[in-house]
């Protein structure tokens, strides 16, 4: 069925038509990065690294964007799971729908959070009234934009590896008497757990570097609601440097992130 | 052969466009008549104001686009220093103004101060500064870099205050968003910022504010890609049609 033929070698050298743009195109996406460790403050980085605004800042985006992980785990994985096996109408649309906020500008979505799950929003009136809760401007707006923006990394993954699985095992398990759910937990999930893992690390890396949905939803207090990129924004505008220094770190966790998502994983990403 | 062709012309574009990128003075200085685009780089709080001068200036001078990019003053400097193609710079605060190295003189073109934002109706009931300091209330306040934000540390220091803002909006603007959308329930804003949103907002004024009164300076850029235009944008806003559509909208002349 696919016995695609292996791509002969042509002989001789590598078409210049394609060699010239693709070393432009290498250029154009690492000479920013050069640029910013070029940049750095090398002498006085470690006293700013660990200046405790600097700590605050991190500690902040890493619990945070941790906490959304988990959210977007227990959501997104049942929520794959019904794009890939149940028998839904309309599905292609669903998908669609699903991944609006991976292309939606993350500004948008912030307004949009707002207008529903703010003081005066469709839902968030309710909280307000009910509970006397209201996300905006708390740690828990910083989550939830940030699992706004981040979720449909982790379901188009996962998606990506059920849909890859082969099905003969959950049609075994369902022979041999396993229900739905057990079948869902002994056999499909190990099954996949490579694209759970991939999506999981990518929808980690971009809830870190969440920005737009964060300062419209959730405002910028520090200490409570001002993640890295957040802090990066507005330290360039006093302290370039310090801006710097913050945007480095966030390259580092970024570069470490990627390293650790090895081949087998991004597999599952097809 | 045709692989051949192809690859110079595809080395011919790419040459062409990235000369077309180094080269970019669209709006070649003219020594007579205005033409070519405007960019006037201006504080949020100028957005209403300055929106409709540009429309007059326009209609003034047909053949002249003008171009606004409305932010906070302090990042608006730091574009302007890190070489965005401005042609004028129209700071909340003299010091944002100063932060700005390549420019003309500055002139002083109109003052503004401080009021409470509320949302219509005041559903908190809130009084005054002291509300400011209460943990329970939801307060948004500007950012310290950016003018109204410093206004406002000037303005509580003057009361011997605290405050326990819930957010630093990063500039005004998106304070008084915070405040119409009824999210917060009192924020800090310029005077004429209240007005602006009078169908959404409630002011309160108070007798600190008179402490930190925020004089607008208003100058072209030595770098500006359009300096004819640049000038004549600058005049129009001094002139007295310019005065008057910003004593009209609450600010104060200098």
């Amino acid at each position: 069925m696919r016995s695609r033929r292996r791509t002969q070698r042509v002989g001789g050298r590598l078409p210049l038509v394609l060699v010239l743009p693709a070393l432009l195109g290498l250029a154009f996406l690492l000479i920013p990065l050069i640029g910013l460790l070029a940049e750095a403050p090398w002498s006085t980085l470690p006293s700013r690294l660990f200046s405790a605004d600097v700590g605050q800042a991190l500690r902040l985006s890493v619990v945070c964007a941790s906490v959304a992980t988990v959210l977007c785990l227990l959501l997104g994985i049942p929520l794959a799971w019904l794009l890939a096996r149940a028998e839904l109408p309309g599905r292609a649309v669903i998908r669609a729908l699903v991944t609006v906020p991976l292309v939606l500008p993350p500004v948008v979505g912030g307004v949009a959070l707002l207008l529903v799950l703010g003081r005066r929003g469709l839902v968030g009136e309710r909280l307000d009234l009910w509970f006397g809760f209201s996300l905006p401007f708390t740690t828990a707006g910083v989550i939830v934009a940030e699992a706004f923006v981040a979720m449909p990394f982790l379901v188009i993954s996962v998606e990506g590896a059920l849909r890859a699985a082969d099905p003969r095992y959950e049609e075994a398990a369902a022979t041999l008497g396993a229900g739905r759910w057990l079948t869902f937990r002994r056999v499909t999930l190990p099954s996949i757990a490579p694209g759970v893992v991939a999506g999981a690390v990518l929808c980690w890396a971009r809830a870190l570097g969440e920005f737009g949905a964060t300062i419209t939803f959730a405002g910028n207090l520090p200490g409570r609601t001002t993640t890295m990129p957040l802090a990066v924004y507005l330290a360039l505008e006093t302290d370039p440097d310090v801006a710097v220094v913050l945007s480095i770190v966030l390259l580092l966790v970024s570069v470490v992130v990627l390293a650790s998502l090895r081949e087998r994983w991004i597999s599952g990403l097809r | 052969m045709i692989r051949r062709t192809l690859a110079a012309a595809l080395i011919l574009v790419t040459g062409l466009a990235l000369s077309a990128c180094g080269d970019d003075s669209s709006a070649a200085p003219s020594s007579g008549a205005l033409n070519g685009q405007v960019n006037v780089f201006a504080a949020a709080s100028l957005t209403g104001t300055f929106t409709q001068l540009g429309k007059d200036f326009e209609a003034a001078h047909p053949g002249v686009k003008v171009v606004f990019n409305f932010a906070g003053s302090s990042a608006l400097a730091q574009q302007i220093n890190q070489g965005a193609p401005a042609d004028v710079f129209a700071s909340a605060a003299p010091k944002n103004m100063d932060q700005v190295t390549d420019k003309g003189t500055p002139t002083t073109f109109v003052r503004n101060k401080l009021e409470i934002a509320v949302p219509k109706g005041n559903p908190a009931g809130i009084t005054g500064l002291t509300d400011f300091t209460v943990e329970d209330r939801k307060i948004a306040l500007c950012a310290e870099q950016v003018p109204c934000g410093a206004a406002a540390k000037k303005v509580f220091e003057a009361a011997k205050l605290t405050p326990r803002p819930d957010s630093l909006e990063q500039d005004v603007k998106a304070a008084l968003t915070k405040v119409s959308l009824g999210e917060v329930d009192a924020a800090l804003v310029y005077r004429t910022d209240v007005l602006a949103a009078k169908d959404k907002v409630d002011g309160i004024a108070f007798p600190e504010a008179d402490q930190a009164v925020n004089d607008y300076p208003i100058a072209t850029l030595t770098k500006a890609p359009n300096p004819a235009g640049a000038k004549a944008f600058v005049d129009f806003v001094l002139s007295a049609q310019g005065t008057k559509v910003l004593t009209e909208a609450g600010f104060a002349a200098p």
